[in-house]
């Protein structure tokens, strides 16, 4: 099919024409978060429901890869009583949620932003400090 | 302080990408044309890296060989003149206790100083360039440096985000930019040269534990070194008659005796801080004690004190965000201070330190972090802030300084661009003095202005830790 493109032969035949950033959303703290702020750059390219779903999606991860539950509280005693050497030997909760959200970027680009001439970087590649989007001149999509 | 001139970015400058295929089967080239280079080799904050970028510290290592050797000594001293004869005459439990203990503190210790403490890696220019149009959106042809600060509302507080010259970002809340490393460090607590390393988001817990239990430690050798002299001294025999024949006893006691005070008090002070959920930069600072007459209050403390020690120790650790060893892509020359993208992006070609981990890298470098600290580059030897409530007499004794300094170097954080004044001395100790003469290095960023001397002029409250703490309760 035309549309589905994979990453790498779009990379190959377009052209970068603009990144868009989603900066960070500071309302609640430190923890992170992101702008929900449909960027008008992205008013052509993809629905605003779309767009805000994905962010929202991503928050929710992230939140979650954050969460002081009961969990991360019985994990945080039991590094604290091995001296932290757990951490040399178990992959935290962070990490865990991190492959989820690289997991869930792989599946928006290709099933959604790929096909509209978009792709989403993971955050955690810009320090978890932006998303960025780059925006590829549509000259070598056949629609 | 080093003068910059702020550079404005031209996005029409900025590399155009090229359609390379997947740079991850192309990597940069090392100096004997074999080997792929990694991005620790090319990493632009002033950190040393060994084991292949597994390990960081601070270019300068500060005291840290001072704070092991004193740590190795008086426990090897412990264990070697004190232990036997305490076993002989009260129990074997000794030896295990301090066994424990020694242990732990010099895991924590080495966790502290080999981790990266939060470090954030510079803005790529494309970011840069982004943020510098949203700040100049009238598009004029006379150039002006983007404003310094950004205002965002946190718990209903209105708080003042600064921009970093160096990192080419608005620094998150609670971030502050260590001139030792020449790094952005989250959380930033303090750059403590007795761990030879900045103690940030990542490190805090073990930083925290390494005091809790070194105060143990120095507290209980303390106390077996007097139990075993006075045993000694039993029956007439006198103290000198017990020194003699146990010389090393002497040295623990000293060494010991200075120190406990001072140490204890640092745990006693952070404490009050995990408590508080604040940061020493902010208590030193006095971000949110409403001295300028405004109704602040801390707004990241839950207001519980439980909530608030289990959000700063017990939640999930934070990853690595600089990716040490992620390799670099071949099609871009490594420049100092910028680091491609492993990934295939061609739209990203000259990242400055940016983290890209798979999640292979991911959990490899995880795995590694605990033992990884950022190095802190420090042309000029540092002199720590000392433990702010360590009211008592003390002189000057290294090893007292063990405990009294880790306050650390202050850096400005999000509050309004101020200088660290010199602190001033009067009525306090020798260790205040030398304080003063290490807050002036502050960030690197010159465009912040001296005008405002917020929050340094606290000796007076250091006296009232003691206080505060107690009405935390």
């Amino acid at each position: 099919m035309a549309e589905t493109h994979s990453l790498q032969d779009m990379r190959q035949q377009a052209a970068v024409a603009a990144k868009v950033f989603i900066q960070r959303d500071y309302s609640n703290g430190t923890m992170c978060q992101f702008q929900t702020k449909f960027p008008s750059e992205l008013e052509t390219k993809i629905d605003k429901q779309q767009f805000e779903e994905t962010i929202r999606t991503l928050n929710n991860l992230y939140a979650e890869a954050e969460k002081l539950g009961s969990q991360s509280l019985i994990e945080g005693c039991l590094a604290c009583l091995t001296a932290y050497t757990v951490f040399l030997c178990m992959e935290t909760h962070y990490e865990k949620v991190l492959k989820k959200i690289a997991k869930y970027i792989q599946e928006q680009n290709d099933k959604i932003y790929a096909p509209r001439g978009l792709l989403l970087t993971d955050p955690i590649e810009r320090g978890l400090r932006v998303i960025e989007i780059t925006i590829y001149e549509d000259r070598s999509f056949s629609r | 302080m080093k003068s910059r001139e702020y550079q404005q970015i031209d996005p029409k400058a900025l590399p155009t990408p090229t359609q390379s295929p997947p740079s991850h089967q192309h990597q940069a080239v090392g100096d004997d044309g074999r080997t792929p280079r990694r991005k620790w080799e090319v990493f632009p904050g002033k950190n040393r890296f060994f084991c292949d970028g597994r390990i960081m510290m601070a270019r300068q290592s500060g005291v840290f060989p001072l704070t092991l050797g004193l740590i190795l000594v008086t426990s090897g001293l412990f264990f070697i003149f004190d232990c036997p004869f305490l076993v002989k005459h009260l129990t074997s439990c000794i030896p295990a206790i301090g066994g424990v203990l020694f242990v732990f503190v010099l895991i924590t210790l080495l966790q502290t100083s080999f981790t990266d403490p939060g470090i954030l890696p510079r803005a790529t220019p494309e970011e840069a360039a982004d943020i510098e149009r949203q700040i100049d959106d009238t598009g004029n042809a006379s150039y002006r440096p983007p404003p310094r600060t950004k205002e965002v509302l946190i718990n209903q507080q209105v708080i003042k985000l600064k921009y970093c010259f160096t990192c080419k970002m608005f620094r998150p809340p609670r971030t502050s930019h260590c001139s030792l490393c020449d790094n952005c460090v989250e959380r930033f607590d303090h750059h403590c040269p007795w761990v030879g390393n900045c103690v940030g988001k990542r490190n805090y817990r073990f930083f925290y534990t390494f005091i809790v239990s070194l105060s143990f430690l120095t507290a209980f050798i303390f106390g077996c070194v007097t139990t075993h002299l006075a045993l000694r001294a039993k029956g007439g025999k006198g103290l000198m008659f017990a020194l003699q024949e146990s010389p090393g006893s002497a040295v623990e006691l000293a060494i010991c005796f200075f120190s406990v005070w001072s140490i204890l008090g640092l745990s006693g002070f952070h404490t009050y801080l995990v408590a508080s959920n604040l940061t020493t930069n902010e208590d030193i600072k006095g971000s949110w004690s409403g001295k300028s007459g405004e109704a602040v209050t801390n707004p990241y403390s839950h207001k519980n004190i439980f909530i608030n020690c289990c959000s700063v120790l017990c939640v999930p650790m934070p990853p690595s965000l600089i990716d040490r060893r992620g390799f670099l892509p071949a099609d871009e020359p490594a420049q100092t201070s910028g680091v491609d993208l492993e990934l295939p992006n061609p739209s990203t070609k000259s990242d400055i330190n940016v983290c890209v981990q798979g999640p292979k890298g991911l959990l490899e470098s995880a795995a590694l972090t605990p033992l990884l600290a950022t190095s802190c580059p420090q042309g000029k030897p540092q002199t720590a802030l000392p433990c702010p409530e360590n009211t008592s007499a003390l002189n000057s004794d290294p090893s007292l300084e063990l405990s009294q300094r880790c306050g650390g170097t202050h850096h400005n954080s999000k509050t309004y661009g101020s200088t660290s004044p010199p602190l001033p001395t009067k009525g306090r100790l020798q260790k205040h003095k030398r304080a003063s003469s290490h807050t002036p290095r502050s960030t690197f960023d010159d465009h912040v202005s001296p005008s405002s001397h917020d929050g340094n002029h606290r000796s007076t409250d250091r006296g009232h830790r003691g206080a505060k703490f107690a009405t935390l309760q």
